[in-house]
This record gives C-alpha cells, structure tokens and sequence, in this order.
C-alpha cells in the first residue's frame, strides 16, 4: 500500500463522558453521556453502539429525546458482558459510542395524530425518547394515552417519572403489574389487560408498542381490535446489531436489516415478514 | 479487453518472476489428497490441476479474524482503527471464486464502505485460471463458469499448448508486459479458447432446473414448503457450509485484550448463521430458534435477499458446500426439489 492517511473506520466512533449515572431498578441504570462534538443528532427510537473498551459493543436504544437540552441518556439492563461493564463505570468514565443508527419513530407520520403509547418491560426505554417529544412538542399531537406493564413494581422503569406525567392533566397513563408485591395497590395483570381503559378514535389515533418479543402479537391483537390499521401501529425490534451499518447480518429478519431499516417498523411493513415478530 | 498467448513452457518462469517482483504470493498447493490456497515459494509448489481448494480465497480478502481497532483500555481510554492490508497476488482463481470475490465486493464496497476490506481488496491482484469440473460443480447454472471482465486482473485458460490471457486491468496489463513472453492472439486460439470452453460446459453433470433468474420470485411461495422441515431435521447446524462458503461474510465482533489488561484489540471474525445462537438476542430470545428456519435463510440469502439487493446469485455453484456437508444437503437437490414443489402449485 502506499502510504496514505489512514480511512476512518466505520466501527470507531467517538468518546463520549459518562457524566451521571442513576439506578432505576435491581438490573436498569440510567447512563447520562456528553460527546465533545456536541449533541447525538439522533430522531426519537434510533439506537447507538456502545463500546466499554475491553469488553466489547451493545446496541442502546437511546431512551432522551433530541429535545432536551444536554447530555443523551441510555438506559440500559444489566444482561451481559458489555451492559455488566457499563453498569460499572461511574460519572467520569468514558466510552465509545458509535452512530445514531437506524430509523426512528414516523415524526412526520405521527404529528397531528392522537397516540396511544405501550411500553412493555425494557421498552419504554426506547419509547420514553418519543414520549419526551411529543411532551416538549405537545401542540403537534393529539390526545395521548400511556399504557406502562412490568412483571413486578419494583421492575417498573422511570417510576418517579410517569407518576409526574399521571399528573398531567393532557396524557392518560395506565401502569400494570403482572405480580403485585409489597404495597402496589395499582392495576395486576399483563398489559393487554390495560386495553379495556383506553377510548380511542381508530381514524385519528396511532399507536406505538415497544416491549419484549413476546408481548407483541397480543398488543397487536388488542390494537387491532380497536380498528386501527397496520400503517398507524408502529413497533421497535429488537435485535443483537454487532455493527449497525448492514454488514455483520445479525440483526437480519427475512431479507431486512433491522439496523438499516428498522429497529422502527410500521406494522404494515412487517406484516409479511415471518420472522420479524419471531 | 486484450487477448495476450503464452507459450505452457513459459508459465513457470512468469510465475517466478512473479513470486520475486510481487511477493507475496499465494496460489493453490497441495493438501493431502486435496487443495488448499497457500504462500507459494517458487512456481513448481503452484498445483493447478484442482478442482476447488477447501477454503474460498475469501480468506485473504476477508481473514477469519481480523484486527479492526487497537485500543488502550481504563478511565482514559483511546483507540485507532487498524487496518492489515499489504499487497498480495492471487494466483489459480477459478470463474466461481472470482465471482465469489464479486460478491464480497458488492457486500463490504457498496453503500456503507467497510475500509478493512476495501483496502485489501485494493491491495490484492487477481489471476484467474480456467477449470475442469467435477460432479459437484453446478457453475453454469448460476452463470459463474465464464471470467467475467472486471472480476479479475489477469485470466488463464488452457488451450493445449499455450494459455490464453485475458487482461482485465491496467494493473493486469503491466504485469504481463514486464514478466511474460506473451504474443497477441491469433483467429485459430480464439477458437480453441471457445471449444475449451464448450467442453468444460458439457463437463457438468449437477444442474439447477430454472433459471437462476427466476428464483428469487420462485422463492417467494416456498417459505413453508415442507422440505424445510425435512432437510432442517437432517441439518446438524455445524455451520460447515458458512465456513467453506465464498460469499457467507457474517460476521462477530468482540474485543481481545493482553495479560496487562491495558492494551486490547477489537476483532471481527466469521460467525455463521447456522450455528444455533445466531439470532439470539440478550435476554435469550432466539430469533431463529429452530435448525430448520437457519437453514432457509442462508438458502435464501444466495438465491433471494442478497440476489434481489445486487442483481445476481450470491451462491457461485462451487459445490463446497455440498462437498462438506455432513448431512448431505446441497443447493442442486434443494433447489430442484423446490422447483418441482412450485411447478406442482403452477408458480
């Protein structure tokens, strides 16, 4: 080879500072980080690859909003060998961060419309990024509808946050549990169990669901039976994205690239697709 | 393109001018009884009488494990992408392999450039030579048994007495001008070059009963054939086929680091997406839990996803991953089973 400046990378990103770190529950922290080059430039439901050196990369749905001011937020469970370093570090500590990657939420699809959000589990993580939006954007939406679900209450993600939107007088927020424990005195049962509460207009209404792969054909079903139509119900996919730019073949569901094209999908979109819902 | 003759008597010493201007120097050498792509040292360790080596030549362009960043690991952490090309020449290519590299090509050079592989691959020459087949070999029906201009740099095709040589490049053409003996070719070599071509063709007794080009829509019907189930329960799941696969490219990521626990690497190497946790995500859930739903996606990753995205089959009909396959599937079978089961529903 001649010699010449060295490319970039496609898998080197930039340092980013951990500059808080919050406990949320037994296994999910909140991770506040700044990049010396300034904001992410991320949309609402796209994710990064995050890099503890040593350990190896993940991909993290970012869970703020590019409307806040200030540092980006993952919000991330401990499950491996990468989320147990990061669950580690401390304010200070630096990792690699690679993107934003992927295709967020419809913005331009969702203004003017009522939303019905679900958040399942984990899911609200990536779901909490376009509920902040359309909070800070509020005159661009409709009516919004928030349903919560967690296994226990002591699992429920951002507890102290949703009981300050319950206060909001221009969102309804539903929380369920599928076991009550110690003094939980709110909603038991899986989150399709919320459906019965909502009132929805299925001409004007979106909805957006995010939780674990088995929650969805059952939101779905509920979703459906309300009447509202696959291209205005949307989900984010899950998948393990080893290098987010359509290579590593990871994350690919039929012929689709969830990390190209997704993780963000409209229904209708996948519909066909067998292996999306799994 | 040019059309260039060498005398058989002068390829060793081509090849030796070679292995001393352009080193290094990898080509097919003997393996046992079989053959692999290996460093050659002067021209007599070169073994061109093969069918197909174990491994494709992929393993140059695209190393089973390759260094993407080096990196200092700790509260200050820094890192630097790595990039290993150095300059190789590639001897004893057949048409598959080069289509194999096409591939490659078109998987790691288009839309998001992956520079680790583009800078070996822009370090890299390409000498083809024509083949003989065996009865694994289903090339034709894939459209990979010709040399196909922009696949490679120089091309080699036994016409009896001498080679033709296809040049395919400007870096192909200075090769020949400063170390072969090489003449212009004549009417009566075009057309021994033709009837070679002619015979090696009649040669191949394995063949796809479509056309190539009609798969992907053929594909679209048989994603419950059952024969699925059938070969998945037959499938061992052992990842074979991706291993000896010149256009399977998947691949993992995970970082090494040294006993100081400072200084690491970041690497990548092949994954396969038989093997049972491909598509397992954190938290356990396997997207592609059963044996049988692994084995239709690398199926339609040759003839349907990949095909449909870059215009042409992702699977080059060299046969090896018939010729490893510990259950006995390969792609001439599956497919033709699967032509029969939609000609059956009139698709």
């Amino acid at each position: 080879m001649t010699a010449q400046a060295a490319p970039a990378s496609l898998y080197l990103g930039q340092l980013a500072t951990v500059t808080a770190v919050r406990p949320l529950t037994d296994k999910e922290k909140l991770f506040d980080l700044e990049l010396p080059s300034g904001p992410l430039g991320h949309a609402p439901g796209q994710f990064v690859e995050v890099s503890v050196f040593g350990y190896g990369e993940a991909p993290i749905s970012v869970t703020s909003s590019p409307t806040a001011p200030g540092p980006f937020q993952l919000c991330v469970r401990n499950v491996g060998t990468v989320t147990g370093a990061l669950h580690r570090l401390e304010a200070g500590a630096k990792v690699g961060i690679r993107g934003p990657f992927g295709r967020g939420f419809p913005l331009e699809r969702l203004r003017g419309r009522d939303i019905l959000f679900v958040g399942g589990g984990l899911g609200l993580a990536p779901l909490r990024s376009l509920i902040h939006y359309a909070f800070d954007r509020r005159h661009e939406f409709g009516h919004l509808t928030i349903l919560i679900g967690a296994r226990t209450p002591s699992e429920l993600l951002f507890r102290d946050e949703f009981e300050t939107w319950e206060r909001r007088h221009d969102v309804d927020v539903h929380v369920t549990v599928d076991r009550a424990e110690g003094d939980w005195s709110g909603h038991v049962g899986v989150i399709t169990t919320l459906f019965p509460k909502v009132q929805l207009d299925p001409k004007t209404t979106a909805v957006v669901i995010v939780g674990p792969p088995v929650m969805y054909r059952f939101a779905l079903a509920e979703t459906f039976a309300k009447g509202v139509p696959g291209d205005h119900v949307y989900v984010s996919l899950e998948r393990r994205m080893k290098c987010g730019v359509g290579k590593c073949g990871h994350c690919q569901m039929n012929g689709v690239y969830v990390c190209q094209k997704g993780p963000v999908f409209s229904y209708t979109e996948i519909a066909d697709l067998e292996e999306a819902l799994g | 393109m040019t059309l260039r003759v060498i005398e058989k008597g002068d390829l060793p010493g081509l090849v030796d001018a070679l292995i001393a201007a352009e080193a290094p120097v990898v080509g097919p050498v003997r393996k046992g009884e079989k053959h692999v792509f290996g460093p050659l040292a002067r021209a007599e360790d070169l073994s061109l009488d093969y069918v197909t080596t174990i491994l494709p030549p992929k393993k140059y362009l695209f190393p089973q494990q390759e260094t993407l960043l080096r990196f200092k690991a700790g509260p200050d952490p820094q890192a630097e992408p790595v990039f290993e090309a150095h300059p190789l020449t590639i001897i004893g290519l057949h048409p598959c392999d080069l289509r194999g590299i096409w591939a490659l090509d078109r998987a790691f050079g288009d839309d998001h450039v992956d520079p680790h592989y583009s800078a070996r691959r822009a370090a890299t020459t390409l000498i083809g030579f024509d083949c003989l087949p065996d009865s694994y070999c289903f090339c034709t029906s894939v459209g990979s048994h010709l040399p196909e201009p922009g696949t490679y740099d120089l091309f080699f095709t036994d016409i009896g007495a001498a080679y033709t040589v296809e040049v395919g490049s400007e870096r192909g053409r200075a090769l020949m001008e400063r170390h072969a003996h090489s003449r212009e070719a004549t009417g009566a070599d075009l057309a021994l070059l033709h009837e070679r071509r002619k015979q090696k063709e009649a040669l191949i007794t394995a063949h796809l009963q479509a056309d190539v080009q009609t798969l992907p829509l053929l594909f679209e019907s048989v994603q419950k054939d059952p024969l699925w189930e059938e070969l998945g329960a037959k499938c061992l799941s052992c990842g074979n086929c991706n291993l000896v696969c010149p256009t399977c490219y998947c691949f993992d990521v995970g970082d090494l680091m040294q006993l100081n626990l400072q200084d690491g690497q970041r690497i990548r190497q092949w994954d396969g997406c038989l093997l049972t946790d491909f598509a397992t995500v954190s938290g356990g859930h396997n997207f592609r839990k059963k044996t049988e739903s692994r084995l239709r996606h690398r199926y339609y990753r040759k003839f349907q996803y990949l095909m449909t995205k870059y215009g042409r089959s992702f699977c080059t009909g060299c046969g090896r991953c018939s010729r490893n396959c510990l259950a006995h599937i390969n792609p001439p079978d599956t497919i033709n089973a699967l032509v029969a089961a939609g000609e059956k529903e009139g698709v």
